[in-house]
Formats: C-alpha cells, structure tokens, sequence
C-alpha cells in the first residue's frame, strides 16, 4: 500500500504552477523554488495517503460506529442477525443514567484515576529533582530501575504486584506483618494496590521527562538568582518551576488520558473488577457490559461517555500549548 | 555534573543522603523486577512457601518447562512478535511518508490535520473495542493476528507521526536542494538520503509501538475468542490463574519471559529513546 504513492509522483502534474499557497514560506520563494519544480501539489497528499487510509478506517471509521451503536438496540439477538437492529435515540443513554452503578463507576473512575496522576506527578517530580542533587552513579542505578519499570508490560506488572501481595505467599504482607490481609479483597485496598502499580509504571516517564527539563534550565540562569540571594526554595518557586511549566503540561496531560483509561491492571489485578464489581472503571465497565453481557450498545454509550471526557481534556490541553505560543 | 554546579553546592552530607535515598527507592522499584525473576526460577516448594525468602538456593528451570512444554509460549511469542513487528514496520513507513508531508511541504489544511494528529492520540482506543470487533468480524479477521496488527497500526500512527516531524524537521533543507541539482528525484531523495537521516528518531518511535502492541491485552481478549493457538503472550499468561489455585512459578516464568525481551530492547534504545522522548516534548 504505501509503494503506491511513490510511483505516481514522479510525473509532474500541470497544475502545479498555480500551486503555491499564501503562507510564511511564500515570503521567502527563491530558496524554496527549485524543490517546487519537482513536485506537485498533489504530491503531499500522496505522502499522507496510506496514513489517512488507515487511520480512516480504523480510527474515524469505529468512532463513527461507536456513536451509532451507542443509539441502536444492539444485542446478542442483533448481532446474529436473528432481529432487526432497532433505532432507540437516547434510550440506551437514559438507561445508562439511570442506573446507580454508571454513577458510581465514574466517580470511581474520575477519583481513582486523580489519585494516580497526583501520585505519578509527585513521585515522578520529587526523583527528578533526587536526580539532580546525585552523582553519577546512584543516578544511574535510578535511571535503570526506572527504566525497568517503564519497559514491563502492563499484564506482567500486575501479574507481579498481586504475587508480591498475595495473602499466603507474598513477601509485602510479611514484612509489614500483615498476616494473611487479602489486599483484593475490601474496595479501598484493592484499589490501592492497583495505584501502587500503576504510580510504579508510570512514575519514570514524568521522572525522566521533566529531569530532562531541568537539565535545560541554563546554569547562569539560576547562578543569578542565588546570587541575587534568593533561597533555594524561592529559587524553585520563582525560576525552576515557571521554566518547567511546559513539560509539567505536557506530562499531567499524559498522566491524566493515561490513568483515566486504565483497563489491564484492574482486570488482571481485581480478576475483571472486584467482587461484585466493586472495583470496576469505565473502561472495564464497558468491557462487562459489551462482551460479557452482550450488551454491546450501553457498552458503546459508556464507550462515548469516555471518548468526550477525554476530548474535553484534549481541548483544554490545545489551548493550553496555544497559549505558550507553540507553532504547530 | 560539572555544568550544574551550582545545584550541588549542597555540603557532603546533605548529597550523601540524597545518594542513599536514591539507590534506596532505586532497590524499591526493582524489586518486583527481581522477585519476578528469583520466583520464575524457584523451585515449587519454594515459591507457594508461606515464609518467602528473597533468594533461592536451588534454582529450578520447572516453571519454564511448564510454560513452554504445556503451555506453548513459544507459539505465543512467536504470535506476539510477528504482531509487534508487523506493526512497527508498517507503521514506520506510513508515518515516514505522512511526516515528511506535514514538515517538508506547505498545503492547505496542513495545520488542521496537524491538530487532529494530536487529538488522534488522545482517542481512548480502549472505547472502540466494540465497533473494532464488528469490523473484524465483518471482514472475518476475528481470532487473526490482523485483527491486532491492523487496529495497532492505526493507534500508533498518530503519536508516530507526531513524533517524526521533529526529526524530519531537522534534516536541513539545502540538503534537499543539493539532491535535486544533483539529479535525485524526489523518490531517490526520499528514500535514499531522507530516509537513513531520520533511520534514529524511526528507531525511537518505533520502541513506542512495538511496547503499545507487544502489551496490549485488551485487543487481543476480545478479538481472539476461540482460536487459543492465534493467543498473544498477555493472554496465555492468565491460564495460570485459577479459581482454587493460581499456579503462581508458571506465572512468575511466563512474566519472565514476556517481559526481559522488552526490557532489553528498552535498555539497548533507552538513549535514543530519552533523546527523542526530549525531542518530542520541546518540539
């Protein structure tokens, strides 16, 4: 598929005179001349196509699904075709709304996934900060074990970190002198084993993203500034943290879509989301309902329910880096 | 260090407290690293043990015999891998090409597709299981390695693409130029000189979508329901989760196994990573 596109270009198209756009380039056309010659103005779109193909079909394609499904009656009768797809407008949304657990489910979610960005951003924030004030090779070993952490995939860290605190064989409940604690078992701690585990996988990117971030700052910047006499922490205040404020965007964005989608760690950690679904979360709420109880459309309407969530977050991050005046 | 100076004029003890702290948390966060490997090569006794030690005295290789012999987790790795590079070199190629549009050109709509780029990354692709599994139906792709290839090209192109412009960005245009007055075509341009200039950030970017794909465990227990021998390593590693008894070795080896390739690839790339982990951010 992507061969296609190289093969074509190499005619020039006829139109191509007319091709140039008003823009900054224009301003400066002497440079850019000899290049336009080659091409058309067809030809970036050649470029993209087989991208826009794929994510066409795979990405805006199913998200338009989604939204019509989330409107149908969308069954296990329908799906096998044995009844005629129904439109329902926002029934299956009424039915959602109604229902107290959708309610609590997002709350667990908006609230647990708060509790792991705020625990990703503080640890991440505090080892970078660690990073800076050792030397080499504590800084390494850090880096290392951070890295390690970063690289296990979600399924084995979870695996993991019920083993380390299984209520027989687990080596955590020992050393506190927990007994036979079952962390699974009450809502809270099962919870607060799952942000163990996601804090674990996820710190080392804020780590080493805003570590780098300091490490940008230049030195003479923050000379001055003591020099000027004012304390490390007015430093930090004053200095290192508005220089930081970029990166520190960019990494609670992350954070944020990241532990708000979170699907694998609860179901490998909780066995699908707890007794009797005390643990459960949109994503693998949603999971329930479509492929467990073959309700495909309230799965679906979840399913849009998480899509603008995550949206209205996308947006708010767009204009802030408009704001700081990024060219795109 | 030398160049932060400044930032370490802290006295001795204050650094090494900080140093101690630092190979403190270092041992904390391996550890579950190093206790997955000491319980995959523990002994059966040793590890359904209700007094755990953290070492093993006499090292057994039962639990990866377990996994590989009953088990077949060479064909699952072997699922997984033709999975993961199918999707890694796709999508290098397809968001090669759409970076060097979105960078080397100016064409109306350019911004805009830019910003959809962006918010493309942000689709929570766990939300379109649903409608992702009747269109692997409807092509019959279910319980198919294309069933994850295709959905994973589509989910790691975004952030790839992103990703690359910084790349293709660098690469300085009187190059180009310089190509063209030699006689190149814009193909022999793109391929033979642009291409080997970006082959790095390609290789940063492509540690993103082999680790998405390589983990991914929603796709691929939802799209592979009945045909076990198409399973990925995330799946057959929860047969050794059962209700009375989790057979915790086979775990602990499978784990093993699907994690120290993942973590070796991450430690032999982690500086083109970090660089282009950098890259991406300031860009």
């Amino acid at each position: 598929m992507t061969t296609a596109p190289r093969t074509k270009e190499a005619a020039p198209a006829p139109d191509r005179a007319g091709a140039r756009l008003p823009g900054p380039r224009a301003a400066r056309p002497s440079r850019r001349t000899p290049r336009r010659r080659t091409g058309s103005a067809w030809t970036p779109w050649l470029y993209l196509l087989p991208a826009l193909v794929v994510l066409g079909g795979l990405l805006v394609y199913p998200i338009y699904q989604l939204g019509l499904i989330s409107f149908l009656e969308y069954t296990q009768a329908q799906v096998s075709g044995g009844e005629p797809t129904t439109f329902q407008g926002l029934g299956n949304y009424r039915e959602l709304f109604a229902d107290p657990q959708f309610w609590q489910v997002l709350l667990a979610t908006v609230l647990f996934a708060a509790a792991c960005v705020l625990a990703t951003l503080a640890v991440g924030c505090a080892l970078a900060v660690l990073l800076t004030r050792i030397r080499a090779l504590p800084r390494l070993a850090l880096m290392l074990a951070a890295l390690g952490a970063w690289a296990t995939p979600a399924v084995t860290g979870s695996t993991v970190w019920v083993f380390l605190f299984d209520p027989d064989y687990g080596p955590v409940n020992r050393v506190l002198g927990l007994g036979d604690f079952s962390w699974t078992y009450g809502r809270y701690s099962a919870f607060a084993l799952v942000l163990f585990e996601v804090v674990w996988c996820s710190f080392p990117f804020v780590m080493v993203t805003v570590y780098a971030g300091i490490k940008a700052i230049p030195s003479e910047v923050l000379e001055a500034a003591a020099l000027d006499g004012a304390s490390q922490w007015r430093i930090w205040r004053s200095v290192t943290a508005p220089m930081l404020r970029p990166i520190l965007v960019v990494v609670t964005i992350q954070s944020i879509i990241w532990d708000f989608k979170v699907f694998t760690q609860i179901y490998v950690m909780t066995g699908g989301g707890g007794i009797a679904g005390q643990n459960l979360v949109l994503n693998v709420y949603a999971y329930q309902k479509a492929f467990a109880s073959s309700q495909y459309s309230l799965g679906s309407a979840i399913g849009v329910v998480m899509l603008l969530i995550l949206l209205t977050v996308t947006l708010v991050y767009l204009r802030l880096i408009r704001r700081q005046g990024e060219e795109l | 260090m030398s160049s932060t100076g400044f930032r370490i004029r802290i006295r001795r003890p204050g650094r090494l407290a900080a140093e101690a702290a630092a190979l403190l948390v270092a041992a904390a966060v391996a550890f579950p690293l190093y206790w997955m490997v000491l319980s995959a090569f523990k002994p059966a006794g040793e590890v359904q043990s209700t007094n755990p030690r953290p070492w093993t005295l006499s090292p057994s290789l039962d639990s990866f015999r377990r996994v590989f012999e009953q088990q077949e987790f060479g064909r699952y790795f072997l699922n997984s891998l033709v999975v993961a590079s199918a999707v890694v070199l796709a999508s290098a190629v397809i968001a090669f090409l759409a970076a060097t549009a979105v960078t080397r050109f100016r064409f109306r709509f350019r911004t805009t597709l830019l910003i959809m780029f962006l918010v493309a990354q942000m689709v929570p692709i766990e939300a379109l299981t649903i409608p992702l599994f009747f269109l692997m139906r409807d092509f019959g792709q279910l319980n198919t390695l294309g069933s994850l290839i295709l959905p994973h090209i589509a989910f790691s192109l975004p952030f790839a693409i992103w990703m690359l412009r910084g790349f293709v960005k660098a690469v300085p245009e009187a190059l180009e130029e310089q190509a063209m007055i030699d006689g190149a075509g814009r193909t022999r341009f793109l391929w033979q000189i642009l291409f080997p200039l970006v082959f790095p950030g390609l290789v940063a970017t492509s540690v993103f979508s082999f680790i998405s794909t390589w983990n991914d465990f929603l796709f691929a227990k939802s799209f592979l329901i009945s045909d076990t021998s198409q399973s990925t390593l995330p799946m057959a590693l929860l047969v050794f989760f059962k209700p009375d008894e989790n057979d915790w070795g086979g775990i602990m080896a499978g784990s093993t196994v699907m994690t120290i390739p993942v973590l070796v690839f991450f430690v032999l790339v982690q500086r083109r990573l970090v660089s282009g982990l950098g890259g991406a951010v300031k860009d």
